[in-house]
């Protein structure tokens, strides 16, 4: 394929303006040893219809009809029709980033909107403009907790063993390095939520308290078993001590549910937006969210779009508050980060639109009885609940030969969760289901009598 | 036409969307969630038809310029078309419908591709590795110096500064600053290139790396780089490049051959893909078999037939993302890259290059070029021949949106009194080159004759120049919702607090 | 651009003005020139010790950032209050209502080596020139 206009006229009459006689001229700068002899190692190229042909035969590889349980931080919900079509509109898909306003104000007004939403979902008095992606988020709100108790901070960073373990490793890999402060696992108790009583082994309070105050405490909500954290009691136990509590909510859906993260006093809350109008995809793109309390807003990393006028009184918006980022601040910024992931956060403000107040509320309690209903079932198939806490739509279950029956399960085309064992071996004996609004109970009912019967295989 | 924010719309009770049927039993039994953890609305989410939000979207994306209708010569951007038959290859359900963490069995396809894809930036960048992780250059670049800090640690030598000269994007020192490296400058020579003269004094045993971006922000090529290369390998450091400007290089040379342990591509840019308002992109990042073992995880791994999805490598950095990469956004770029091959990509080069160089000559009668060498794939000139009109670079830029062009890239590299930094890309047409070049002419004339009108434009786009110093003295991030005062007129209050209901 | 002749100057474009043993910090004319429209400052607290020449505070525009560096070495025993909520009074009036801090000199002969308006204008023009 060639998206190049040139006809041959056109570079002959191009190459002559220009003042030389071939194409190779115009690289004369490149020394010669670095200039290639002959072209790429790579095959030469297709039309259309071979193309198409190629393509489509890779993604017929992919078993996309599996009937699949499996959540763990990317979630199969109904998207509208409307999403894709409004949000895949050329004019917001090929604009470039909103450094003109005066030609921007589709893309600077949606997000300006997604802002309002993000904010209100996760019940702060802020949102940015988007982040890539849940884990990151996460990771980029641990840096902006730490810069807010100032760059003399030194102590303790409880992540929660119970959250996402990508998200745990993810903020491993941005925060490892910081002097004088060091990341602290802090595991689960029987209910599946973070142990901050003292005694519990692995808690935050089993004799490490010399090993510096805590600076800032990490909590899923729901968290990777699908167990909704006590976070008041978490907020209230973090507060005596000084720390921050960021939150981190890979099921964004769960907001339509679960009291937000802002309200019960969390500074910084973060979240995957993928559950809320995109497709899996295989895991991207995706969409961060992250707020927090108007106070922070000077550490808050990533853009902003902001309201204003112009000279004729009219309302507009444009990016505000870039002497955050790094174009200005340079090794100095809060942050590297240089994008946002606008089309996506687009998508997501299109379908909050779309379900409302009420729909999204409405899908949420859908969600949470569709996975009471997959618990009950799978209980008369042999499997139990691991935990005692309350759940949104996934929940740890525990059975006999788990694994293999899991895999017998997967050879017949469905997917019944994910074996936790790879994760967590103390948990090799469970499996994370996920029901969500996309599976009809016949489909939960043919889980159930396929799980029964692998037993026998 | 005024469109209103979207809270501004509707009216209570409103809803767009039918939700899937509820077939369940009534009562479903499981554990309840406790009344204080349960939300009691979400009150300020837009009430609308279906109608209304597709009114809302369509008219929004209506003030928007974007490639599909209008150019945008930004330098270093590398606003080329972003190709349908890309949008098609991403919304197949083959694509769409899978999840990240199926047994390796189910997503082969995805696999493969994303295998395939590897090897054909291995093959454009000269290097022998490949992560598809990254979801920006700037993430890519955090990846990069990432690695070569666990490289440098594993020899028990972690070091402390960083190399970077003065005309570089912001997000190299950013970078660099995230990982615990300080920055070191590295002075431009006159020529507006790195020279080994200026580097050899900044080589001590604490240079971790150097980064240089090739061709540079002036759009030359680094001549001297496979010396400087030579130079920090000798004093234990490495090699970053920085590959936003590889529509210069694709298919003519290679970064790998330049003595690069590491770079970033970016697919948004050099691929393709659309920049969609800011994102999302993606930033791959290929190494030189020396940090291979410190790639990001998870691996695309050959074997047993097809491929498998590995979580552990001893030495590798670690995690960035939830999941293995912005999949959508490599499946674009691997169509693209497909139907281009290795002789589309070569072309797509060369005629990116030779629309700069024509687009230069026909600037170079009204405008000052920054550096008399010739220029690749962009080119950068100074406001040098209408300074003196009291006319300023960003005047001229937003004059050129009453003429339904985007601005060039201007006032960077910092380097260049009152930059304009103009990359035009392979895909457009000489008419429009020549227009542009008709347009900006026009536009000095008036700069001449009629400044004000230069200075107080745009004019005629839908909000004219917006006052940025209210936005960031008094910043209202959001909407909130209202509440109706006594006598039924809404007022705007602030949102509750946390802790309130 | 103005240089009062009863202050003295910095090269990084602070003013300092000497009452007693109380001395006054902001940023000059031409400083505030450069950035802008201000539109946020970080400001020291009271109590804070600053070191001459160490970094004490920061400066944004909407376009740029500046640190503030200490022309004086001393205590802070007032910051302008107004300052957070109309930044613009540093672009206004960067001499008076702009002031920044102020100071307990702890050592006088830290004014020795800053320059005098004569210095600082001919300082300034002959960047300019550059």
């Amino acid at each position: 394929m060639d998206f190049t206009p040139h006809t041959d006229a056109d570079v002959q009459a191009m190459l002559a303006a220009i003042g030389v006689e071939r194409i190779a001229d115009l690289f004369r700068q490149i020394p010669e040893g670095l200039r290639l002899a002959s072209g790429l190692d790579i095959p030469p190229g297709l039309s259309e219809p071979d193309l198409r042909a190629r393509v489509a035969a890779l993604a017929s590889r992919n078993r996309s009809e599996t009937l699949s349980f499996l959540g763990a931080g990317a979630y199969p919900h109904f998207i509208p029709a409307a999403v894709d079509a409004l949000a895949s509109r050329s004019e917001f898909a090929t604009a470039y980033t909103p450094y003109q306003p005066e030609v921007s104000q589709g893309t600077l007004q949606a997000i300006f909107e997604f802002q309002s939403i993000s904010s209100i979902l996760l019940g702060t008095e802020l949102a940015n403009a988007s982040m890539y992606d849940g884990a990151s988020a996460a990771a980029e709100a641990v840096l902006m907790a730490l810069r807010i108790r100032g760059a003399k901070a030194r102590g303790r960073v409880l992540v929660a063993r119970s959250l996402h373990p990508s998200v745990r490793a993810t903020i491993a890999t941005y925060a490892d390095r910081l002097e004088g402060v060091s990341l602290v696992e802090v595991g689960y108790d029987a209910q599946g939520r973070i142990a901050l009583e003292e005694g519990t082994p692995g808690s935050a309070s089993d004799g490490q308290g010399e090993a510096g105050e805590v600076l800032c405490v990490v909590v899923g909500y729901p968290n990777f078993f699908g167990v909704v954290e006590d976070l008041p009691r978490i907020v209230a136990w973090a507060r005596a001590r000084g720390a921050l509590v960021v939150t981190s909510t890979l099921e964004p859906l769960a907001l339509g549910l679960l009291t937000p993260p802002g309200a019960l006093d969390v500074d910084i809350a973060t979240a995957e937006g993928q559950g809320l109008g995109l497709p899996m995809s295989y895991g991207g793109p995706g969409v961060g969210l992250l707020g927090a309390r108007e106070r922070f807003l000077r550490s808050l990393p990533g853009r902003l779009v902001g309201e204003t006028v112009d000279v004729e009184g009219k309302r507009g918006f444009v990016l505000t508050l870039s002497t955050r980022e790094q174009h200005i601040r340079r090794e100095r910024a809060t942050s590297n980060i240089c994008t946002n992931h606008s089309l996506c956060a687009l998508a997501v403000t299109v379908y909050v639109s779309l379900l409302g107040p009420e729909g999204l509320a409405d899908l949420a309690r859908l969600n949470a009885r569709k996975a009471r209903y997959a618990v009950a079932q799978l209980g008369g198939a042999g499997l139990s609940e691991r935990f005692g806490g309350p759940y949104f739509n996934e929940c740890v279950l525990r059975g006999p030969d788990v694994v293999a029956r899991w895999d017998r399960l997967v050879r017949r085309g469905i997917v019944a969760g994910l074996p936790l064992g790879r994760f967590y071996p103390e948990l090799d004996d469970c499996l994370l289901v996920c029901a969500t609004d996309v599976h009809r109970r016949a489909d939960i009912d043919r889980l159930a009598t396929a799980w029964r019967s692998a037993g026998t295989a | 036409m005024n469109e209103p924010l979207i809270f501004e719309r509707g009216a209570p009770g409103r809803r767009g969307a039918a939700l899937p049927e509820d077939d369940l039993p009534r009562d479903v039994g499981g554990p309840e969630i406790e009344p204080a953890l349960c939300r009691r609305g979400l009150a300020g989410l837009p009430e609308l038809s279906e109608l209304e939000v597709v009114r809302h979207f369509t008219r929004l994306s209506q003030w928007n310029f974007s490639i599909a209708t209008n150019f945008y010569p930004l330098g270093s951007c590398t606003m080329k078309y972003n190709p349908i038959i890309n949008e098609w290859a991403a919304r197949l359900a083959g694509n769409t419908q899978i999840h990240p963490l199926w047994p390796d069995v189910l997503t082969q396809g995805a696999l493969a591709l994303l295998f395939e894809l590897e090897g054909m930036l291995a093959a454009v960048s000269g290097m022998d590795a490949v992560t598809l992780t990254p979801a920006a250059g700037a993430q890519g670049e955090f990846v990069g110096i990432k690695m070569i800090r666990a490289l440098h640690e594993c020899s028990g030598d972690p070091r402390e500064t960083v190399l970077i000269p003065a005309s570089a994007h912001g997000t190299n020192p950013a970078s660099s600053a995230l990982c615990g490296y300080r920055v070191v400058e590295v002075p431009t020579g006159d020529d507006g290139l790195l020279h080994l003269d200026d580097v050899r004094p900044l080589l001590d045993r604490g240079v971790a790396a150097i980064m240089i971006t090739n061709p540079n922000t002036l759009g030359l090529f680094e001549r001297e780089i496979r010396e400087i290369a030579a130079a920090v390998h000798g004093a234990g450091g490495l090699v970053y490049i920085d590959g936003a400007n590889l529509n210069a290089l694709a298919g003519v040379s290679r970064p790998g051959d330049m003595g690069a342990d590491v770079l970033h591509i970016n697919l948004h840019k050099t691929f393709s893909t659309p920049h969609g308002g800011g994102g999302p992109g993606a930033g791959p990042v290929c190494v030189k078999k020396i940090l291979e073992p410190f790639l990001p995880l998870p691996r695309v791994v050959p074997g047993d037939g097809g491929f498998r999805l590995v979580d552990e490598a001893p030495l590798s950095i670690g995690r960035v993302r939830t999941f293995q990469g912005n999949y959508g956004i490599l499946v674009r770029a691997y169509t693209f890259m497909l139907g281009l091959g290795g002789d589309g990509i070569t072309r797509m080069t060369e005629r990116a290059v030779l629309n700069a160089n024509y687009l230069r000559r026909r600037l170079e009668g009204g405008l000052e070029i920054a550096f008399p060498e010739p220029c690749l794939h962009e080119c950068v000139f100074s406001d040098q021949s209408f300074a003196a009109t009291g006319v300023k670079t960003l005047d001229v830029a937003k004059r050129l949106l009453d003429y339904g062009m985007h601005a060039p890239t201007i006032y960077f590299p910092l380097v260049v009194s009152g930059a304009l930094m103009i990359e035009p890309t392979e895909t457009e047409s000489r008419e429009t080159l020549d227009g542009f070049a008709d347009v900006l002419g026009r536009i000095l004339e008036e700069a001449r004759s009629d400044p004000e009108r230069v200075k107080t434009a745009p004019h005629s786009t839908r909000v004219r120049r917006l006052d940025e110093t209210r936005a960031a003295r008094k910043p209202v991030l959001r909407w909130r919702p209202a509440v109706p005062a006594g006598d039924g007129t809404a007022l705007r209050e602030p949102a509750p607090s946390p802790g309130e209901s | 651009m103005e240089f009062p002749e009863d202050l003295k100057y910095t090269r990084e474009h602070e003013w300092v003005s000497v009452e007693g043993k109380v001395a006054t910090i902001g940023i000059t004319d031409h400083a505030q020139h450069q950035l802008g429209d201000v539109v946020f400052v970080e400001l020291p607290a009271v109590g804070d010790r600053l070191e001459k020449a160490d970094a004490f505070g920061v400066v944004e525009s909407t376009k740029a950032v500046s640190d503030i560096y200490a022309p004086v070495s001393g205590e802070v025993v007032e910051v302008n209050d107004d300052l957070p909520d109309n930044p613009e009074l540093i672009n206004e009036d960067p001499y008076g209502d702009g002031w920044i801090v102020k100071v307990t000199l702890g050592d006088p002969t830290d004014l020795d080596d800053l320059l005098s308006a004569d210095e600082y204008r001919a300082y300034v023009e002959e960047s300019a020139a550059e």
